[in-house]
């Protein structure tokens, strides 16, 4: 290969470091600026995937390719697509977002809390750009290792508790995933994830791959009923685990069924898609209830998420519910590519309001919302941004908030018109929980003695939030240079996901 | 040419907008006064340019993109502009309005710690409206409509420490977003079953869609271009405060007295008024959709004035008196009297903003007191402002000559001519209505002005005019009030001025018909008297002398016999309760229990607990056995994994 190994280089250049960083770094000084050092580094060698992506083909591109275990046809594989590349993006730049955040704020073993993220980075975006089943299998999994130790050594109190559960409900599904893929690498004799795209399955057969896959990515994204490992997570986690768990992981479930579900089970996708999709609409009006009910802010946007990803996978079904009305498949293509937007948006939305909590936290070591009250009286610039970020949460136009929910809204009306009808009452109900939250804790007047001593967010916290604020901004004003590289790929996507594997085509719409 | 003027309309309040905002400190007050000043002021200048093309110089429409916002799947997302003659005459309105709000700002806000942060706000909501009224498609739209509803959540807000403030921004932004719900459900529609949100083609489309029909219901088909317009019509009542969604607009006046005036008055609630106009070649196509705005017009209009009778706020009279005349503007709507709805908007606002902006030179004689029990006998201590808020009140109730009658009229009378379903009930409620707006308009001016001063000696010895940043705007106000309507009148409403910009079928055209009695303006302002409106208007002005100044005992006496219809108004028919016991505290206890029976009785103790209280009970003993081991062994496993595959991608890409 004449090329730089790009991906090679943004998966294993963190995880090295990061393995120094736990075992040779003595210096806690030393080990910041070598993790930022990094995580700079891989971002800016990410954007060049960014530059030399070539939007006009949806073949994988900076593909590198080696065997790796021959025996059992196990290759080292990577490679992207319109779909991997934002994702990867995402994750590159949330993390440098990490390192400064948490600068200061981690005091204990802070070469393992530092090692642990860079590691945990490099898996991530190991999981988007691998094209083999082993290799993905090995990330998917792999990344859980330095999240559990983020959450269960630098967690809060009850940190051994969320880890287990934790631990617990990805491990169900991981179990599944991982039969579902031997199943398929029995059956084709390969692990490459494309070879698995053309081979016939039965409908049988689908309806169990799909099944098994369902658990694992439901879990990942999470679904209702299997989210609530998430607000407990969230809660122990420290404010980096927070935001790299919403921003980045969340999205592996949204993107595994983009990779796997729909293209290597298209019928039974089609046939199982109204069960996804009730899922998807139980995620978005009763979450967003729940979220409404909360006190602790950490637990509030851990609602919030399950809601807004209720949209990730209600525009990634909605495809199969435009297909059996008939009348052209035009809306399908916005339905993914908004499922796509929406993960990008809330990959910075939340992780931006997590890290906000993390500010107050710092200052205040509370999450309760009624600790607080009247933060813009000592926050001004901090109760700006905060403000800015909970309208973008609420999906208002202008923020990159709006832009994944408006495609999937406008798809869906397509799909059904009660789907559209449910899923924008997320209108209400976001904007319902995210402005009473503000409300109560940015609003008012000085609620307390300990609010009266806040200090507004210093350059750096100004930094991390500003470039998040830039970013939201940037996507909802003008979200085409997005979409743009997902179009090549979603189109075929879309192909693959609606092409029956079966014999005898079903009859759609019975 | 004329596109750099376009858009420097829209630019220049956004650049005085993030220069006040963002650079607050840098620039001072006064800089931040003069940015937004010279943004909005360079604005206003371009806008009346434009006008004045449109009107002298025959001006062509023009439809054209700024940018693609999204391209996907076919569909062309952009934000664009579209400049015909409503929208000349909409940028004109909004403009001038905001400029003379601006410049009475300065001295109004004069003593306010947040002086930069909102001017800030009303640059940035200047910005917002124009690019409402300036789009050329369903999408751009939503993007004004839900900006100028963002400003005025952090305007209503503004004093943020004031607990009411924050209450009442909140339930704005709330009210706001249930219309928001059918109004971006509407445009899915649109873009469902005409493949695109630009105007001109979706109302190119909406002959030939028309026909169609759709499932909400299976087996109940329903009219596409009703439930469109249904839904963008749930949008409308949101921001133009229509019964059932106008409960935030009374709040709203918790915010400072000039955004009152400019976006609780003169534009932001307009918006609607302006939307269904602006959609009325896909209004025209649904007789079903026009008679639910004309019926919820005329509700509003008559139910929310009786409403303003029992208010003492002063602020809180003119706000209840702003959802009523929009209710008005809602039935020249449902009318089909599109002209005639933005004729109302375009003097109304001019004589709405005069009173607002009055009533807060008031207010701030009296060191911010809003109660009118505590006013009284400003007439001489405060003659300019006195005799702007009389005109303004005049122009208000309808009186022969001035701005407001011919406008008001002109829906009167349109209702009188429809002939859609109910219009005759409509006809004979709007025209009761005029008796409702002029006694509580006069009762304001009589418990304001005339009669003892009721305040304490020690603010009436401070009482006096009011700074020329504050009378001018009233003066110039009060002329438009005066002159805009004998005007314009006959170009808005029977000669067609707005050509291709509104669209009525030949078989609704109320104006038309009207027009063929138009002898010019004197000759209406003389049919005054053989006008059933008139008297009304008089007798509402008569009444109201009777009970606040011949025989002031008269009110109490009347809400003791009348008991029982006093409290229905004085509890605003009940709405505000419902909506806080049913809906606010039914979702917030909804959500409740769903997260403790749901999330966490079903999901957590049921099904996941029991598997991991097994887990937990059996790791809480290996954690005391072994303290902090456990973590150990998962870092040597990650350790060795990544060192595993490191080594392998190591040898293989550099290696071998």
């Amino acid at each position: 290969m004449s090329q730089l190994p790009i991906l090679s280089i943004v998966i294993w250049l963190p995880a090295l470091v990061g393995v120094l960083l736990i075992v040779a770094v003595r210096s806690r000084q030393t080990a910041r600026w070598l993790a930022l050092l990094t995580s700079l580094v891989t971002f800016g060698v990410s954007l060049q995937l960014y530059a030399g992506f070539d939007t006009s083909t949806a073949a994988m591109q900076f593909v590198e390719h080696r065997s790796w275990i021959p025996g059992l046809n196990i290759n080292y594989a990577l490679g992207i697509d319109g779909i991997a590349l934002p994702l990867i993006l995402l994750t590159t730049f949330i993390s440098v977002l990490v390192f400064i955040s948490g600068w200061s704020v981690i005091q204990s073993r802070v070469q393992q809390y530092l090692g642990a993220f860079l590691i945990l980075q490099g898996f991530m975006s190991g999981v988007f750009a691998a094209l083999d089943g082993v290799l993905f299998y090995v990330f998917f999994e792999g990344m859980l290792v330095p999240m559990f130790l983020i959450i269960g050594i630098w967690g809060g109190p009850n940190r051994v508790y969320a880890t287990l559960k934790f631990f617990l409900y990805t491990f169900f599904g991981s179990v599944f995933t991982l039969i579902a893929l031997v199943y398929l690498y029995f059956s084709s004799g390969t692990w490459v994830i494309a070879e698995w795209y053309v081979m016939p399955l039965s409908l049988t057969e689908q309806t169990w791959i799909f099944l098994a896959l369902l658990v694992a990515f439901a879990v990942k994204v999470p679904m209702w009923p299997v989210h609530t490992w998430l607000p407990d997570a969230h809660v122990e986690a420290p404010t980096g685990g927070s935001v790299v768990l919403a921003a980045v992981m969340l999205k592996v479930g949204g993107y595994g069924f983009l990779r796997f579900s729909l293209p290597i089970t298209p019928d039974a996708s089609s046939e199982l898609a109204w069960l996804v999709i009730g899922l998807s609409l139980v995620a978005v009006v009763y979450i967003g209830f729940v979220a409404l009910a909360q006190d602790d802010l950490k637990k509030l946007i851990a609602y919030s998420s399950i809601a807004h990803m209720g949209f990730v996978t209600l525009g990634t079904f909605a495809i199969y519910m435009i297909a059996r009305q008939n009348s052209g498949m035009q809306g399908a293509v916005l339905g993914l590519e908004g499922a796509m937007v929406q993960m990008i948006s809330h990959g910075l939305i939340s992780g931006a309001l997590f890290l906000c909590v993390g500010v107050l936290y710092d200052r205040m070591h509370s999450r309760m919302i009624s600790d607080y009250g009247g933060v813009v009286n000592t926050m001004p610039w901090f109760a700006a941004l905060l403000v800015l970020f909970a309208m973008a949460n609420a999906g208002l136009p202008g923020t990159s908030g709006f832009v994944g929910e408006f495609m999937v809204i406008m798809a869906s009306f397509k799909a059904n018109v009660w789907y559209a009808v449910l899923a924008a009452t997320t209108l209400v109900l976001g904007a319902a929980y995210t402005l009473w939250m503000v409300k109560r804790v940015v609003f008012g007047d000085v609620g307390n003695e300990r609010v009266a001593t806040l200090t507004d967010i210093n350059g750096r916290e100004a930094l991390v939030l500003g470039s998040l604020a830039v970013g939201v901004v940037l996507l909802g004003v003008w979200p085409d240079p997005l979409v743009e590289v997902m179009h090549a790929s979603v189109d075929q996507l879309l192909n693959q996901a609606t092409q029956s594997k079966l014999a005898v085509t079903i009859v759609q719409g019975g | 040419m004329i596109e750099t003027v376009y858009l420097s309309i829209v630019i220049a309040p956004l650049l005085g907008a993030l220069i006040a905002g963002l650079l607050h400190r840098q620039v001072g007050r006064r800089g931040a006064q003069w940015a937004a000043l010279l943004g909005v002021g360079l604005s206003c200048v371009l806008s009346f340019y434009v006008l004045y093309r449109f009107v002298f110089l025959d001006q062509p429409d023009f439809n054209g993109n700024v940018y693609t916002w999204m391209a996907v799947d076919g569909y062309g997302f952009y934000v664009g502009f579209l400049v015909d003659h409503l929208t000349a005459l909409m940028i004109a309105v909004v403009t001038f309005v905001s400029l003379m709000v601006h410049i009475y700002t300065i001295a109004y806000m004069a003593d306010d710690p947040g002086y930069q942060r909102f001017f800030s706000y009303i640059a940035l909501f200047t910005f917002s409206m124009l690019m409402l009224v300036m789009a050329n498609n369903f999408l751009q739209l939503f993007f004004g409509w839900e900006a100028v509803g963002l400003v005025s959540y952090l305007l209503i807000g503004f004093w943020y420490k004031r607990p009411t403030a924050i209450a009442a921004n909140l339930k704005a932004f709330i009210v706001n977003r249930v219309g928001d719900f059918g109004f971006l459900l509407g445009i899915a529609a649109v873009l469902a079953y005409f493949g695109t949100l630009s105007y001109a083609e979706v109302f190119a489309g909406a002959p030939i869609v028309a026909g169609e029909t759709m499932e909400i219901i299976p087996g109940r088909p329903s009219g596409v271009i009703t439930v469109i317009c249904l839904l963008l019509f749930v949008g409308a009542m949101a921001k133009s405060a229509q019964i059932p969604l106008h409960v935030w607009l009374p709040d709203s006046m918790e915010g400072p007295t000039p955004i009152s005036a400019l976006i609780h008055a003169a534009t932001m609630v307009t918006a609607g008024i302006f939307m269904v106009a602006r959609m009325s070649p896909l209004f025209e196509f649904s007789e079903t959709a026009r008679v639910v705005v004309l019926v919820i017009g005329a509700m509003t209009a008559s139910f929310m004035g009786l409403v303003g009778i029992v208010q003492n706020d002063i602020k809180r009279v003119i706000a209840y008196s702003t959802i009523s005349q929009l209710g008005y503007m809602t039935v020249a709507l449902g009318a089909s009297a599109y002209a005639g709805a933005i004729f109302h908007l375009v003097t109304h606002a001019f004589f709405k903003a005069l009173l607002f902006l009055a009533a807060g030179s008031v207010i701030i004689a009296l060191h911010h007191e809003q109660d009118m029990r505590k006013m009284g006998g400003l007439r001489k201590l405060m003659p300019v402002t006195y005799w702007t808020f009389l005109i303004g009140a005049l122009a208000l109730i309808g009186f022969p000559g001035l701005s407001g009658y011919f406008s008001k009229d002109a829906i009167i009378e349109a209702a009188h001519l429809s002939n859609q379903h109910y219009s005759n009930a409509v006809y004979w409620t709007i025209l009761s209505s005029v008796f409702v707006t002029a006694l509580y308009t006069f009762r304001m001016v009589f418990m304001t002005f005339h009669g003892e001063p009721r305040m304490d000696d020690k603010i009436l010895s401070h009482v006096r005019e009011s700074p020329a940043v504050i009378t001018v705007p009233l003066l110039m106000l009060a002329i438009l009030s005066v002159i805009v309507g004998a005007i314009v009148a006959g170009p808005l409403l029977f000669e067609r001025w707005f050509g291709d910009s509104i669209f009525v079928l030949a078989q609704n055209d109320v104006l038309t018909q009207m027009g063929l009695g138009w002898h010019g303006p004197l000759a209406f302002v003389l049919h005054a008297i053989r006008n059933p409106a008139f008297y009304f208007m008089l007798a509402g002005v008569f009444t109201a002398w009777v009970f606040y100044i011949w025989k002031p005992e008269l009110p109490g006496v009347i809400a003791k016999r009348l008991s029982l219809f006093y409290r229905i108004l004085v509890n605003k028919y009940g709405f505000d309760e419902l909506y806080q016991n049913v809906i606010v505290r039914g979702s917030v206890g909804l959500g409740r229990f769903a997260w403790r029976y749901g999330d966490q009785a079903l999901i957590d103790d049921g099904l996941v607990n029991g598997a991991a209280r097994v887990v937990k009970q059996a790791s809480a003993s290996v954690r005391r056995i072994q303290t902090g081991y456990l973590f150990q062994y998962a870092f040597a496993m990650i350790l060795g994994l990544v060192a595993l595959l490191s080594v392998f991608v190591v040898w293989q890409v550099y290696g071998v």
